[in-house]
């Protein structure tokens, strides 16, 4: 257990120092652009005034050191600044429009793990016969398209063609629910609501497909990979000879040992997912970080900007340390060796 | 080769992705040709023939101010494909020479060259490159900047792993005992060894490349109009379905079909040179 410990402490040391290095990279990014931002916030139509007093608020006169210790002791409060776009602080901004986003990654990561890992399993315990390649060639066009592909061409066809899903939005809007948690489908069963909770889920389907379309084409395609290798292992063979039923020798024996590298693939999708969100959110109009995340990019909103890059590499570095824990316990070698030392 | 046409006889989907490919940069290379409406990839206005279904001679339709989409189609093929090849040309030698170096020499610089990949890498792909284009100009040039500044931490990954494994073994440390210098070590003994498994991901990236350059201008964020673009163009058409349903699909699928060629070659690429996934 100890030895769990330490490797969670250690990830979570280099996660910090590496979240330390994107503040700095976007920091830099941010700065170094050409022209003066204060100017390309405001406009055209700003007085020198105006532009004068925002360079003072960004501290656009000093080096860019100690801009960035500015930065940092205002991050140090949770302050991320004021939003030049909405003219809130970029922590409110932020907090309002996550939830929606972190609901629909958290639908998709689902989606891929229980449609992808089952498809991997298929193919290879079917390994060479039909399944295997339509298994293959579904995961391959599901990573060959952008989400905002699918996201159209799922909304055509379950939308307008098979009217059975809503085209936009969160929820119907004769529903009112108290906000709690900004997590619609807990919102909406918190308040005991079945009718609004029906709603959420039916305008969440769509979005959370599209965007985990491309994931389950990877999760399969891994674990098909891997667990092709684990077949012909001997003691596969020997289960086989035990006669043990073939379900159980796929799920037991053969994909165990594939969940691994499974997981850690996982990981590393939900941070595309991360950013692909924004191509899905646009399509289906969903009230996420995107809308606000495009908006203050076009508009060169500096503070958001940084902020909302740094909210969204938080979240991927949190994602994968909850991969790399799950390992951990998952992983014998790991939760045993220090019993066995 | 009579090994290379084994595989792919046994493999008839390997095949079809060279077909894919093989249309796609033909297509792209002699659109001039090959294209109905040549003069259709720029500003043209053509109003008798607006936001026509697909028909003859406009079989994937015309878009809101009259041009042929599937002319539209070929040249921007040839704009993706020009911008992988410029991106990958570029991202793929830093991040080859970064891997070599943090895997063969170890140490502070190991430590330092992979921490700064660690940071690329934790950005979102498309989130990184998103910031850069909306700080930029958007231009063809600056997307291919934002796409390089994403792509060239996967390089160095990569190489990074395989010189850990390489450096290891019998044959380099006989070129080390006969005194050889370490830039004959890391680009004669150990590079030669990591090139299969870089073709093969090069392969899987042109189409790669592809995808998040129309992702960015799906967004706005990248090429600007009139030059023709995937991504814009199902942006511009996402606004007017049902009814124009050509507009996204045609060129959605135009998207689908090269990243699924060069997903498909590069699958064929692996096992041909025998890479490990």
């Amino acid at each position: 257990m100890q030895s769990v410990v330490r490797l969670i402490l250690k990830r979570l040391g280099i996660s910090l120092v590496v979240l330390v290095g994107v503040s700095m990279l976007i920091f830099a990014i941010a700065r170094v652009i050409p022209g003066d931002p204060a100017r390309i916030a405001l406009g055209p139509n700003a007085t020198v005034e105006q532009v004068e007093a925002l360079r003072q608020r960004l501290h656009l006169d000093e080096p860019l050191v100690i801009q960035y210790g500015h930065f940092l002791a205002d991050l140090a409060r949770g302050d991320l600044g004021i939003s030049l776009y909405t003219n809130r602080p970029v922590t409110a901004d932020i907090a309002q429009f996550l939830p929606a986003t972190l609901e629909l990654i958290f639908l998709s990561a689902v989606l891929m793990i229980v449609i992808g890992l089952p498809l991997g399993v298929l193919s290879a315990r079917y390994r060479d016969t039909w399944i295997d390649s339509t298994v293959r060639v579904v995961s391959i066009l599901g990573v060959s398209a952008p989400s905002f592909v699918w996201a159209v061409i799922l909304m055509l066809l379950f939308s307008y063609f098979i009217p059975i899903f809503p085209i936009a939005g969160r929820i119907s809007t004769n529903f009112v629910i108290p906000d709690v948690t900004g997590f619609l489908l807990l919102d909406t069963l918190l308040a005991g609501n079945l009718a609004a909770f029906g709603s959420a889920l039916s305008h969440i389907v769509l979005p959370a497909f599209a965007l985990a379309l491309s994931g389950i084409g990877q999760a399969a395609r891994l674990t098909r990979s891997n667990m092709v290798e684990t077949y012909d292992k001997p003691y596969i063979e020997m289960a086989r000879s035990y006669g043990f039923p073939e379900r159980r020798i796929a799920w037991r024996y053969a994909f165990r040992p594939s969940l691994i590298p499974s997981l850690t693939i996982i990981g590393l999708d939900v941070a595309a997912m991360l950013g692909n969100a924004f191509l899905v959110e646009a399509v289906f109009a969903w009230p996420g970080l995107s809308r606000y995340g495009v908006a203050v990019i076009l508009r060169k909103d500096l503070n958001a900007i940084v902020g909302t890059v740094l909210i969204i590499s938080a979240m991927f570095l949190i994602a994968n340390l909850i991969v790399d824990l799950l390992i951990a316990f998952i992983n014998p070698r790991i939760r045993l060796s220090q019993r066995a030392a | 080769m009579t090994r290379t046409l084994a595989i792919l006889a046994r493999n008839p989907l390997s095949a079809f992705g060279i077909v894919l490919v093989a249309l796609v940069v033909l297509g792209a290379a002699f659109a001039d040709v090959i294209a109905p409406f040549p003069e259709h990839r720029g500003a043209v206005v053509d109003f008798l023939n607006f936001n026509k279904a697909p028909e003859w001679p406009y079989i994937f339709g015309t878009d809101l101010v009259g041009r042929d989409l599937f002319s539209r189609i070929l040249y921007a093929y040839r704009i993706s494909l020009l911008l992988a090849v410029v991106v990958l040309a570029v991202a793929v030698p830093i991040g080859v020479v970064t891997g070599l170096i943090a895997g063969h020499f170890g140490g502070w610089t190991e430590a330092i060259l992979m921490r700064i990949t660690d940071i690329f890498l934790s950005i979102p792909p498309l989130v990184l490159a998103m910031s850069m284009m909306g700080l930029l100009e958007p231009t063809l040039v600056n997307g291919m900047l934002a796409v390089t500044a994403m792509w060239w931490p996967w390089y160095t990954r990569l190489v990074y792993n395989l010189t850990r494994v390489e450096k290891e073994e019998g044959y380099v440390l006989a070129a080390e005992v006969i005194g050889a210098s370490r830039v004959h070590i890391i680009f004669r003994e150990i590079l030669p060894n990591c090139i299969p498994a870089i073709l093969t991901k090069m392969t899987l990236d042109v189409g790669f490349v592809i995808l998040i350059a129309s992702s960015l201008s799906f967004l706005g964020l990248g090429v600007q109009p009139p030059t023709p673009d995937l991504g814009s163009m199902v942006a511009e058409g996402a606004k007017y379905l049902p009814d124009s349903w050509w507009l996204t699909v045609f060129p959605g699928l135009a998207i689908l079909v090269v990243v699924f060629g060069f997903n498909l070659l590069g699958d064929a690429l692996r096992e041909i040179l025998g890479v490990d996934q």
